[in-house]
């Protein structure tokens, strides 16, 4: 396979670049090497015919669990990034909660040397903050920002310890690599299942307020300003979180947000199914909070689309909903559900969404890509606003089923995926 | 009215009509109770299979009881000395339990919403026994039974309910169910132990004990677990049962006519005194009596329903 390649006649959409025209793209080398109409191609450079198709910078997701190594039962390198093809990802960037932890270089260099051997989309490892993601003690940042971390979390778990967490923000400025927070305080949150509302009540469930998630977001906020630190909030899920995180730029604190799928599109009346697919950390909120999550997404206080892809087996999933597994699959519903959910029905504009799953967080973690200005890596996802689909849990890449969309029909999603000049996908 | 439900896991689940068919069915089933030989053959060749998971006496024995008056065959397999210890999942008993055939599985579980799972994937009736925090239906249909009995009618009574109602199934039940009676509920307690939005059930909301059961036609009280004292919500069961005890002295206060039930097991000199408990006014004795003949009507009507869906060939 070359990585010399010509997309014909697709609308091509670099929202960074103010490019919205039906043009070809030339890749050489993998790269970009020119836009423009009818373009000529060396000798023996392979076409792709897309028209009709939206050509976009490649989609990049910056809240991906691979599972390796540890749970191979549940997704592997290989396994995971086939899912992102599928689902128009070029890019994943992996959770350390991995066993053994992603908490020191030899655990990063073993991720991506199986990337580079198995994988089929590229990978960024994220480090763990602290070691084993015990909470107690600084992981060895500086080592694995080398190998080639381009963040650090204890996604899964927050760090309580504030004086800690302060640390960890200043010892990782120098390396420019945010820190990624999972904000939710486990005293608020103990023992919960699902959102704590009228749905919980109901149910019977033990629930966790809001106030879990927006007394973390309000304390590494602060945590931020006090010490020039880039904090990330993942999977964002309340409007007082939103909220915070609107003021707090506005002010100039260095905080950036993403948002999942599943907060955007479900609330807790979801749970009344006990399905366990609708159970994860944080959990599905109320409807005020998805219609706060959708307005951040659409001004730009939420800066990316993450998939938060948690693979689980039926094993660890099928049990009893306060005892199943937290966590969803995404990967491979992400795009399709948000186009027909929020793109057609007109709740977010195209070039809006194109900008969250690409610029936005290739920006956030000054990737590679998320452009298609001639240079550029040639990471390109092409949609087919059109397709129609119906989300088929047995037909998944993934080596897990465990989606909260199983059954969904709609139109429109990832047709083809590039990574690098080569078609990976379909 | 032939009985079209295969489960029984909420009183949500249940319309007016359905809560008087059961009613109806236990008022009949209640002379069996009082015969030389308490036996008819109702579901003779029956297999009702009790699945407990929880520690129960009461509930355990009263399904037991009731599916034995009907000539059902009764097993008990509770988590104890059971593959549950095996570290076996609920679901993978469950289907071992299926493949033996049995009509009907009652489960007590102490995750909300086992008893869905359990009705998702068996293709027999399940009725739910106590499942978490979520629902105890057969509870709640009992407590109908003994209000309809001792006041004669349902519709227009005022029922408040006090204590932990923030982790009791009873109480669940027992609002969705008293609800499309007609009954105006009330449920009372320290803010830490009413449940988010409560209001939302379609309830009036008090602290205030004596304010909330000066009208009552009916007061139940809920037991309260000692732990709740450990996770923070209350200080001390000494200032519980001050503030939230019904004594003697606060039923003064209340209506001539008004009946005090309890779910059990009670828990004597902290939510209600024991006078009160064995007074004249308690009906506590009648509801664990009731409990049987309600069982014995759900199991009569799911059992029932089920024959009537087999010769429809629907399995």
């Amino acid at each position: 396979m070359s990585a010399n390649l010509l997309i014909k006649d697709g609308r091509v959409l670099d929202p960074g670049a103010g490019v919205d025209q039906v043009e070809d793209v030339l890749i050489t080398d993998g790269r970009i090497a020119r836009l423009g109409k009818n373009l000529r191609a060396p000798a023996g450079t392979a076409a792709v015919d897309a028209s009709g198709k939206v050509v976009c910078p490649g989609f990049i997701d910056v809240h991906t669990h691979l599972r390796e190594p540890g749970f191979e039962y549940k997704e592997t390198i290989a396994s995971g990034t086939r899912a992102a093809a599928a689902g128009g990802f070029t890019a994943v960037c992996c959770m350390a909660n991995t066993v053994p932890v992603n908490d020191n270089r030899a655990v990063t260099d073993y991720i991506l040397a199986k990337a580079r051997v198995e994988g089929v989309v590229r990978v960024y490892p994220i480090g763990a903050v602290t070691k084993n993601l015990a909470g107690a003690q600084l992981a060895e940042m500086a080592e694995q920002a080398e190998a080639g971390c381009v963040a650090f979390s204890d996604d899964g778990l927050c760090v309580m310890n504030a004086e800690l967490y302060r640390r960890a923000m200043e010892y990782a400025l120098p390396f420019g690599t945010p820190i990624i927070s999972h904000a939710e305080d486990c005293n608020l949150a103990h023992g919960a299942s699902m959102h704590e509302g009228f749905v919980s009540t109901e149910l019977g469930l033990t629930g966790q307020p809001a106030a879990a998630e927006d007394a973390m977001v309000a304390r590494d906020i602060v945590l931020a300003e006090l010490t020039g630190a880039h904090v990330h909030i993942a999977h964002i899920s309340t409007a007082g979180a939103v909220r915070m995180v609107r003021d707090a730029r506005a002010r100039g604190v260095r905080v950036t947000a993403e948002a999942t799928p599943h907060h955007l599109l479900l609330t807790d009346e979801a749970v009344r199914s006990w399905d366990p697919n609708t159970k994860m950390a944080p959990p599905l909120r109320g409807k005020r909070d998805v219609e706060a999550l959708r307005e951040a997404l659409a001004d730009g206080t939420v800066d990316c689309i993450a998939t938060d892809h948690a693979p689980h087996a039926l094993s660890d999933k099928e049990d009893e909903y306060a005892a199943a597994a937290n966590g969803v699959v995404g990967l491979e519903t992400a795009v399709a559900v948000l186009l027909d959910r929020l793109v057609r029905p007109g709740l977010l504009d195209l070039p809006t969404l194109v900008t969250r799953l690409s610029t936005g967080p290739a920006r956030l973690l000054s990737l590679p890509g998320g452009s298609l200005a001639p240079g550029a890596v040639a990471d390109v996802t092409i949609l087919d606003l059109e397709r129609p689909w119906t989300v088929d849990p047995s037909s998944f890449r993934s080596r897990s089923r465990n989606t909260p969309f199983s059954g969904w029909t709609g139109a429109g999603g990832p047709w083809m995926t590039i990574v690098g000049g080569v078609a990976v996908t379909p | 009215m032939a009985w079209k439900q295969k489960d029984l896991l909420s009183t949500q689940d249940l319309d007016a009509n359905e809560i008087t068919e059961v009613l109806d069915t236990a008022e009949s089933m209640k002379e069996i109770a009082s015969r030389e030989i308490k036996k008819v053959p109702a579901l003779r060749g029956k297999t009702v299979v009790n699945l407990f998971y929880e520690a129960s006496t009461r509930t355990r024995t009263s399904f037991e009881i009731a599916g034995k008056w009907l000539s059902a065959d009764v097993i008990n397999v509770s988590s104890s000395g059971s593959s549950t210890e095996k570290g076996e999942s609920l679901l993978d008993t469950a289907k071992n339990i299926e493949a033996m055939s049995p009509d009907v599985v009652v489960v007590r579980h102490k995750a909300s919403g086992a008893p869905a799972l359990l009705a998702r994937h068996l293709r027999c009736a399940v009725v739910n026994a106590g499942d978490g925090a979520h629902e105890h239906p057969t509870q709640a249909l009992l407590d109908l039974l003994t209000i309809r009995e001792k006041k004669g009618h349902l519709e227009g009574l005022n029922v408040t309910i006090v204590g932990d109602v923030a982790h009791s199934r009873v109480a669940r039940s027992n609002i969705h169910a008293m609800r499309r009676m007609g009954i105006t509920v009330t449920v009372a307690g320290p803010p830490t132990l009413i449940p988010t939005a409560c209001q939302e059930l379609g309830v009036k909301v008090s602290h205030r004990l004596e304010e909330a059961i000066a009208h009552a036609d009916v007061i139940m009280m809920l037991r309260l677990q000692q732990e709740r004292m450990r996770s923070g919500l209350i200080p001390t069961l000494r200032e519980y049962s001050r503030v939230w005890g019904l004594t003697l002295a606060r039923l003064a206060q209340c209506r001539p006519d008004v009946l005090i039930m309890h779910p059990g097991p009670v828990n004597r000199g902290v939510e209600i005194s024991p006078e009160v408990a064995d007074g004249p006014y308690s009906v506590i004795l009648d509801q664990v009596s009731n409990g049987v003949a309600v069982r014995m009507a759900v199991l009569f009507l799911l059992a029932g329903a089920k024959a009537e869906r087999g010769s429809g060939g629907e399995g």
